[in-house]
Formats: structure tokens, C-alpha cells, sequence
């Protein structure tokens, strides 16, 4: 399986996205100026300030010419995973539904959380089961979760809602407790915990490789 | 021409940055301060004010969570 | 106004003002003066601290790059090197904590990438006033949110570092940044500039007038009320500029494009490109025209010291010069030849085709007057007692409470959850998690880091004061199995033109110098800051210390917390005589600060930390803990904190909270234990869900976690 990593400038764990991929496949690069995805089967947006979060989040990253690679593959079915900035780019870009607002502290917070499994049917949650509670950390401003009430329970009728904070773990405000959520299609999932840092027992747990090696 | 665009947080979204600044007002003396919003300006020099609205629907501004007011 | 009554505005002495004269061979014009009055300014001369610092042992064990450089570094195997250094942003600070502290951050970062190594971790030590105060509360909150914008945005972890609140930071406060990096040892770069001909090129961010009239001693009295575009401003820090900046030049050396390589920090282009001259022993020839501005009409003088930042300053072969501009093209970063080296030895400014300012490089750098101290020591005490918080006959229970509650004692979560520490996949150890953070290496061994400081007890004794900031560091990594390599210091002190700051400055460097020989522990480089007074006196001396070490296997690296019911509890100690003297129980109490600190045996100590370090790597302690702020009582209440379990301990009558270094407290199983010898005392065992001390206290441990945790909240809303 072989992942593709986008790197826009002011992207900050790409690197560590790509770490964490190559523990269950091959992965590179994908420069945000390069619209050429190199044939890779899955493409992960990862997490940072891409574009130094200016004007809003990733509402400039979604207009580089790799986004416009990574939109017509998403539209074709190919895998998506935005984390964190990448869910919000993916937000801004209309491959997935509703918005990243600023935390309700309005600060910062880098914490271990737990989210619950609540869709385990799609490409990236396939080595994972429903219920299944998943120790991930989570670092942001921008991360609680906002749709139109209509819009949410679409989602949540349609098995949208891919994983959702434990009970007291959400400390963003998010919508209904939801952490991560997917197309209508299931091939483009977001979410703001970043699986990528939970991926070796020696910086923490493990339960972000069972997300990211999921499709492979 | 000189455009300014004003983005306002749609109402009905949780504004927490226009709370953070009506709380703090009274604490310094300031009363009878409510409904208070944060947003964002841009200014922008244009030769063609007819594209700004589609400026603002592609870019400047999140219409699903936002806003805009164009001033000449 | 004449030159001779404009060199006072300045800063510059009289007699410093005759030796330009004298290098000169002439009077100094504008342009001239302006770059003496900053290259010969306490923070870029080091006049009053120079002397000193070279009594500090700066070679040896494990050290690859000493003081001199943008930062030193140290060799952590595998063919890597560690680069490290602290530096302190305290002035701009108290004027704007968010961009202060933010670009304090920025620097640092430069300072390690400038010699070739990715930065892997920042930490930060803060000291401010009392949290009653609303203007400490100000500061604190906006220090700490620039400090976590500018290295998350950036995308470096903040692994550590330490807060603390003293009446004397109340109108000086201080913010220390730290950074290691990370590099090939055979890639070190140097700074020095080399090669006549050579092109100076400027890569980073545009030139505006930051720092211009603030951080300087400059223009005061040129600014009028309708000059409002001169006005003096704030450094503002861009880490989204920084990060491609970072990428860039880490680019350009590896692919060998550069010559030398130089970071702009205090005093910009002028600093930079004296400083790579003179390290080369070559001149530099400038045009002001050439570098990219962001404000109209800037005059030379304020372009050579405008201090904006993200920019760095290279040396380029001529005819690598157009692969230079393509990688910073790529990175969408500026770049623009600026000058070039020459053989001439000088300094010259030129504004298109006029030559504006000619100096000679060695005069600016190497000339730099350097003062001896006249150290006094004071005859009455400097400091007010701290006002007290709580009463002398408190009970033990209320007494560990009010001091898990304290300021300087509370959990800092509410801090560091700003800061992302995981950011790079190392981070093996994180805040709160042991006493020292460890991030691990690519070859499979890993490094800890520490930052830890004192102010107060310095002041009731600066010579054994700062043994003990070099042994709490020593200790903290201890805790984690991990040898210190090598360390970095930032002194905070008064003015040391007064002789009981000089005695401070003086006593304190003997004792960093004491330490580090003792413990074998080489002197990487470093910052000092003086002049940290106002109208209400001097800040607390205070000498910060960093020290970078390294553990061989990061899956046995150490925690603090108990973890196993029925684990042995032990005390592994030597050379310990603890005392209540400038402990935090005297300074709730609200007690003076005088008495002596307890002597601390040098030899016995290493070996101490020897012992503890050796005990982690092997795994046969399952928790090590330093006892040090609040004493044995507190350490025990924190790995009860941190491991979710009680413990039921006799201490034998050992003083509760009395503090000296000299003591860890560890846990164990108890054959393990018995098997560490006679240098573990055991006095008891984990289990329960209480601390209970016989005879002296019974807590629930839910209760000591909750106002442990709320403290600092507390204090601050």
C-alpha cells in the first residue's frame, strides 16, 4: 500500500505522518505545488498551520494545485485521511461536511484523549471495531466541530460520524462530541486527533496505527 | 478602487472570541456593552468591484460559517 | 548636538566614547556610533560578565563545539551531536509578553539551525511576580501563549521548563528560551566568514524597524510626537516565516552551498556581519540599499540595526550564488547579495555608492572593552522577607496542601497543555510524566533534557546557590537514567555596576564553575542579562541552567510516579543536611531570607547521581523522583500524584519540608530494593489511598491531586 503525505508550507507533521505510514506501507512526499500524486492509493493530509493558518484554516492550502489532484481522487474514490489541519483543508475544500471552529477556551490544548470507534465499516476504520475506544493525542486551536443541526443529523443517520470523544474528553466544544467524520462514500475521513502520534509504545500508545494501516 | 470586506461570524454560531471581549469590557469600567461579535476585514485595491462577491464566496470568507458585508 | 553629548544617549561612557576615538583615528559619525553603541552594549559585549565567564570549564568529555558559536553542541553517538543553548528575551518581555517571549522562541530556534542543526525540542523558563499581582497574571498568560505560538506553529515540541513567582520579578521579568537540535556531528557549521570576494547574501524575512528605539539604548530623543512612522517598535515574530526559513537553510547546507552561515538576532545586520568578520578575521562591505525593506524612507543606521526577525545572513562562493537564490525560491523566502568579504579588516556601510560608516571589525567585536567587578558583599539584606501566605503553626496536613496548592509548587498543566510536546514522534517522556523530558534518537539511544533555575536561594547564598541549580539539573536527568553531556546557562542578574550585584554575579559564576568541574560537565555556551532592576531593587540573582544528557535505552527511561502496590519506598541519599533556610515553607511562612544553605560535597553527589542513574538504566527501580522545592513531604505527595496510588511511610523524624540537594526518592520492589544496598534507605511502601507520613500526616491522595491541579487555575482567575 503505498501512501502519499502532503506537504504544504507551514505543515508540521507531515514528517510524522509519514513515519507512521511507513510502518504499514510505503510512503513520500507530495509537494503542495506538484499536482501529481505519483500513483499512491492513499493520501493523507496531515497536521500543522499550513499557510501559517492565515485568513482562516487551510482555506488557502485548499487551493494548491496538489488539492486539485487530491479533490477529482477523492471524487473517484480514492482514500483520503485529513488530521487536524487536514480535516479543516478538507472542510474548506467540500470533500467533507461541516466546519472547524476556534476551541470554546479559545486556547490551545495538546492532551491524550480517548474517541470511541462509532462507524467501523469504512476503508479507515476497518482495523478497528465499533466501540472500540482509542487513545490518540490531540493538539489544536481550531477543532470543534460545527454544522447546521440538519446537517449533523444527516450525518449521524448516515453513519457519517466516524469517532467521537469519550465522555469528558471533548475540550473543544465540538458538535455532538464529534471527533472525526467521513463522506458520503466512506473514502475521505477527517478528524482531529492525530493517529500519527500514537503509533509506538515508546512516545505513548499505539492506537493510531490501527486507524492508519487500516486500508493496507 | 478601494474594496473593504467585513466577515462576521454567522449568528446562531458559538462566538467565543466576541464573549472573551464582552466579558473583559466591564472589568474595565466599561457598562451596557452587549452582543459583542469578532470578525475580520480585508482591504483590498480592485480594478473590477463586480468579482469581490465572488471573492468573498471562494475565498475571503466560509459562507457556511460566515458573513460578509462588501464596502465600497 | 554635538557627537561627544550624543554617545551618553547612547550608552556609551565617555572613556568608551575616547577608545572609538582612538580606533577610529577620527570622530565617529552617525552610522558609526550607532553600530558601537550596540556592539559595545552589555548584551552584545558582555563587558561587565566576559572576565568571568571564562573561569567557566568550556572543553572536554563529550563537548564538539564550545561557547563562540551561535550554539554549542555535544556528542550523543551515532555520529550525532546535539545542539543546545539558552538565551533570555527579559526585556522586550516586560513590554510585550506575547511577541517578547514568541520571538525569544524565534531566536533560539535560529541560533540552533544556524549551525546546521533541526531544532527537536524547546523549553522555557519563566519567573514573574507574585500571581496577586494583575500585571504578573498579564504577563504570565501572554508569555506562555507566545511561547506555545510561535514552537507549535513552528512545529518544534516543548518538552519542559519551569515557572516560578517571586516578588522580586515583579517589574523585571524572565523569559529564558532553550532549543536543542539535532545534526551530523561532521556537519557542523561555523559562522566565521572566509574567502576575499565571497558574496554576503541576506535570506528571511523583509526589514522593518523592529527593536528600533526599544531594545536598543537608540533614538530616544529623536523621536517627536509627529514622528509616529520612527516610533520605536515592538520585534513581532512570524513562525510560518521561521518555518520556511528553517527548511531553507537547512537545504542550503546540505547541499554545501554555504561558506558560513549566521543568524540576526539583537542588534541585526550590524551584530551578524561583525561578528562573522571578525571570527574570520576578514571585512565585510555593505550597501543598505540592497536589503529588502518593508517600511519606506529607513535610514541606514536604522537598517544596519533594525532587529526584524526570521533573517539570516550567509557567505556564497560567487558562482553558487544563482543555486542559492533557486533553493530559497523554492521556499519562497527573499534573498538578496548584500556585500561581500573583503581582506580589509573593516566594517564599511555603504548607501548605494556613498561610503556612510568605515570601522574596524576588531575594534567592534574583539576590542570591546571588558570591565572587572568590584564585588562587595552586602552588609544588610537585599530582599524584603516574602509576605506570608501561612501561618507557622499550621498543621503538617494544611501545610502540604497549602504548599501542593502554591505558586511555585502547583501542577503547571494549565501551561503546558498549551505547548504541543509530541510534535517530531521523540518525545518519550513528556511533562509531569518524570523529571526530565527524553526524546528519542534515530541509532536507538535517547537524550533528556532539563531546565531548572533558582532565584531566591541563590540570594541567600549565590556561591552554593548555583551549585545547587547545576546539581538540580544534574539530578533531573538522574531521575530518567540519563549523564549529562554538557550544559547551557543564562544569568539573570542586577546591575553589576553596583558591588553587591557584582558580588552576586561574581560568587554565582565561581559556583556554576565549581559544579561543572566537579561533575565533569562542560560549558556549551550561554546568555546573560543584566540590569534587571528597577525603582523596587534588583531581581533574586539568578543563574538558569540547561543541561542536555543521554540515556542508552529509551524504554527504560525513568518515571516519577509510584506504580506498583507494594513496591518498596526508598530514600537514596548522600551528602544530604537539609534545611528550612530559602525553602518554600519559609517563604509561605513569610520568613527572611538568611541562614546558610547546607555545603554541599561535591564528590559524593556525583556519585550520588551516579548510583540513581545507573539504578534506572538497569530497571531495577521502577520511580525516581529528585527531592527538592517543598522537600521530602512534597516529592512523596507528587509520585503519590503521579502514579494515582498512596504510599505509607516512617520518615524517623526527617525534617518534612526542609530542602538541600543530596536526596532522590525512588521506589522499587522490595528484593530489588534490598539488592540496591545500604545507600537505599527504605521507609516504607506503596499502597493505600492516602499518603500517610507516621506520626506526621494522612491525606488522601484524591485530595492532595485536586488542589495540586487547581493551583495555578486558582491563583490565576
Amino acid at each position: 500500500m503505498k501512501f502519499g503525505v502532503v506537504q504544504f508550507p507551514g505543515s508540521c507533521d507531515e514528517r510524522d505522518a509519514l513515519l507512521a505510514a511507513r510502518l504499514v506501507g510505503d510512503a513520500e512526499l507530495l509537494w503542495h505545488a506538484d499536482p501529481d500524486l505519483k500513483g499512491v492509493d492513499a493520501v493523507i493530509i496531515p497536521g500543522g498551520f499550513s499557510y501559517g493558518d492565515y485568513l482562516r484554516v487551510g482555506a488557502i492550502a485548499r487551493f494548491s494545485p496538489v488539492m486539485v489532484e487530491v479533490d477529482r481522487f477523492a471524487r473517484h474514490g480514492g482514500l483520503v485521511l485529513g488530521i487536524c489541519n487536514g480535516f479543516q483543508v478538507l472542510c474548506e475544500a467540500g470533500l467533507l461536511s461541516g466546519a472547524l471552529l476556534p476551541n470554546t477556551s479559545l486556547r490551545f490544548v495538546c492532551r491524550q484523549v480517548d474517541v470511541e470507534v462509532v462507524n467501523a465499516s469504512i476503508p479507515w476504520t476497518a482495523g478497528v471495531e465499533r466501540g472500540d475506544v482509542l487513545s490518540i493525542p490531540a493538539k489544536h486551536t481550531t477543532g470543534r466541530y460545527w454544522a447546521p443541526d440538519p446537517v449533523l443529523d444527516e450525518l449521524e443517520a448516515n453513519g457519517q460520524v466516524v469517532v467521537r470523544y469519550a465522555p469528558g474528553h471533548n475540550f473543544n466544544g465540538s458538535a455532538r462530541d464529534i471527533a472525526g467524520v467521513c463522506n458520503a462514500a466512506g473514502n475521505v475521513m477527517g478528524l482531529m486527533p492525530h493517529p500519527e502520534h500514537a503509533v509506538d509504545v515508546l512516545t505513548g500508545s499505539v492506537d493510531g496505527l490501527r486507524l492508519i494501516g487500516s486500508p493496507a | 478602487m478601494r474594496v473593504r470586506v467585513l466577515i462576521r461570524p454567522k449568528a446562531g454560531i458559538l462566538d467565543p472570541q466576541g464573549q472573551a471581549v464582552e466579558r473583559a469590557l466591564p472589568a474595565l469600567g466599561f457598562e451596557g456593552v452587549a452582543n459583542v461579535h469578532v470578525g475580520r476585514l480585508v482591504e483590498l485595491d480592485v480594478e473590477d468591484e463586480s468579482r469581490v462577491p465572488e471573492m468573498c464566496e471562494r475565498l475571503l470568507a466560509n459562507p457556511l460559517i460566515e458573513d460578509y458585508e462588501i464596502q465600497p | 548636538m554635538t557627537t561627544l553629548a550624543r554617545h551618553r544617549e547612547l550608552g556609551l561612557t565617555d572613556s568608551e566614547y575616547e577608545l572609538i576615538v582612538d580606533k577610529l583615528g577620527r570622530e565617529a559619525n552617525e552610522v558609526e556610533l550607532a553600530v558601537f553603541s550596540l556592539m559595545w552594549s552589555e548584551h552584545c559585549g558582555y563587558k561587565h560578565s566576559r572576565r568571568l565567564l571564562r573561569t567557566l570549564p568550556t572543553e572536554g568529555g563529550r563537548l564538539v563545539l564550545g561557547p563562540g558559536e551561535n550554539a554549542g553542541a555535544v556528542d550523543v553517538g551515532g555520529g550525532m551531536a546535539a545542539a543546545f543553548k539558552v538565551e533570555s528575551h527579559n526585556h522586550p518581555s516586560a513590554v510585550e509578553p506575547f511577541q517578547g517571549a514568541a520571538t525569544g522562541v524565534g531566536g533560539i530556534l535560529r541560533d540552533v539551525f544556524a549551525i546546521g542543526a533541526r531544532p527537536v525540542a524547546i523549553l522555557d523558563s519563566l519567573r514573574f511576580g507574585e500571581p496577586s499581582s494583575p500585571r504578573s497574571r498579564y504577563l504570565l498568560e501572554h508569555a506562555v501563549a507566545g511561547i506555545g505560538h510561535y514552537g507549535n506553529s513552528i512545529g518544534v515540541a516543548t518538552v519542559g521548563g519551569e515557572i516560578y513567582f517571586e516578588g522580586p520579578y515583579e517589574q523585571n521579568c524572565l523569559v529564558n528560551a532553550m532549543c536543542v537540535g539535532l545534526i551530523e556531528t561532521r556537519k557542523l557549521i561555523r559562522s566565521a566568514a572566509a574567502g576575499v570576494g565571497n558574496v554576503v547574501v541576506l535570506f528571511g524575512a523583509r526589514t522593518g524597524r523592529d527593536g528600533i528605539g526599544g531594545a536598543s539604548v537608540l533614538a530616544s530623543a529623536e523621536l517627536g510626537d509627529e514622528d509616529a512612522a520612527k516610533r520605536p517598535t515592538v520585534q513581532i515574530g512570524d513562525p510560518f516565516e521561521e518555518s520556511k526559513l528553517l527548511e531553507c537553510s537547512l537545504e542550503l547546507l546540505d547541499r554545501g552551498l554555504l561558506v558560513a552561515l549566521q543568524d540576526l538576532g539583537a542588534a541585526g545586520l550590524t551584530s551578524s556581519s561583525a561578528e562573522m568578520a571578525a571570527k574570520g578575521g576578514v571585512g565585510i562591505d555593505l550597501d543598505v540599499r540592497r536589503v529588502p525593506l518593508r517600511e519606506a524612507d529607513m535610514e541606514p543606521f536604522e537598517i544596519m540595526i533594525s532587529e526584524s526577525q526570521e533573517r539570516m545572513l550567509c557567505v556564497v562562493e560567487p558562482d553558487r550564488v544563482d543555486d542559492v537564490l533557486a533553493v530559497c525560491g523554492k521556499w519562497e523566502v527573499n534573498a538578496t547579495a548584500v556585500g561581500e568579504v573583503t581582506g580589509s579588516g573593516r566594517l564599511r556601510v555603504f548607501d548605494g555608492g556613498a561610503l556612510v560608516g568605515d570601522l574596524p571589525v576588531t575594534a567592534l567585536v574583539d576590542e570591546c572593552p571588558a570591565y572587572d567587578l568590584e564585588p562587595l558583599e552586602p552588609s544588610r539584606p537585599l530582599y524584603p522577607a516574602p509576605s506570608p501566605t501561612i501561618s507557622s503553626d499550621l498543621a503538617a496536613d494544611d501545610t502540604l496542601l497549602s504548599l501542593l496548592a502554591s505558586a511555585n509548587l502547583a501542577s503547571r498543566r494549565w501551561a503546558f497543555e498549551q505547548y504541543d510536546c509530541v510534535v517530531g514522534s521523540r518525545t518519550v517522556r513528556r511533562p509531569e510524566q518524570a523529571d526530565a523530558a527524553v526524546l528519542k534518537l534515530e541509532h536507538g539511544g535517547a537524550i533528556a533534557v532539563s531546565i531548572d533555575g533558582n532565584g531566591r536561594r541563590v540570594a541567600v547564598d549565590p556561591y552554593r546557590g548555583a551549585v545547587e541549580a547545576v546539581l538540580e539539573c544534574s539530578a533531573n536527568l538522574a531521575c530518567v537514567g540519563a549523564e549529562p553531556l554538557g550544559l547551557t546557562n543564562c544569568l539573570n542578574f542586577g546591575n553589576p555596576e553596583k558591588p553587591h550585584i557584582a558580588w552576586q554575579l561574581t560568587r554565582a559564576i565561581a559556583g556554576l564553575g565549581d559544579a561543572c568541574r566537579a561533575l565533569g560537565v562542560p560549558v556549551v555556551g550561554g546568555n546573560v542579562s543584566l540590569y534587571n532592576e528597577g525603582g523596587e531593587g534588583p531581581i533574586y540573582p539568578t543563574p538558569v541552567v540547561g543541561m542536555v544528557g543521554e540515556l542508552p535505552d529509551p524504554a527504560r527511561a525513568g518515571r516519577l510516579g509510584f506504580s506498583v502496590e507494594g513496591d518498596a519506598v526508598a530514600l537514596i541519599t548522600a551528602s544530604w543536611a537539609p534545611s528550612e533556610v530559602g525553602s518554600e515553607l519559609a517563604k509561605l511562612r513569610g520568613d527572611a531570607l538568611e541562614g546558610a544553605l547546607p555545603a554541599a560535597e561535591l564528590g559524593s553527589l556525583k556519585a550520588l547521581h551516579a548510583a540513581v542513574r545507573q539504578g534506572v538504566r538497569s530497571g531495577v527501580l521502577r520511580s525516581a523522583h529528585d527531592v527538592a522545592e517543598g522537600g521530602v513531604a512534597v516529592a512523596l505527595a507528587e509520585c503519590c500524584i503521579a502514579g494515582g496510588l498512596g504510599a505509607h511511610v516512617d520518615l524517623a523524624g526527617l525534617p518534612l519540608f526542609a530542602e538541600g540537594p543530596g536526596a532522590f526518592l525512588v521506589s522499587a520492589p522490595h528484593a530489588a530494593m534490598s539488592a540496591f544496598g545500604a545507600a537505599a534507605r527504605v521507609i516504607g511502601e506503596v499502597g493505600g489511598t492516602a499518603l500517610a507520613v507516621r506520626g506526621e500526616l494522612d491525606v488522601p491522595v484524591h485530595e492532595l491531586a485536586r488542589v495540586h491541579a487547581d493551583g495555578l487555575a486558582d491563583l490565576l482567575h
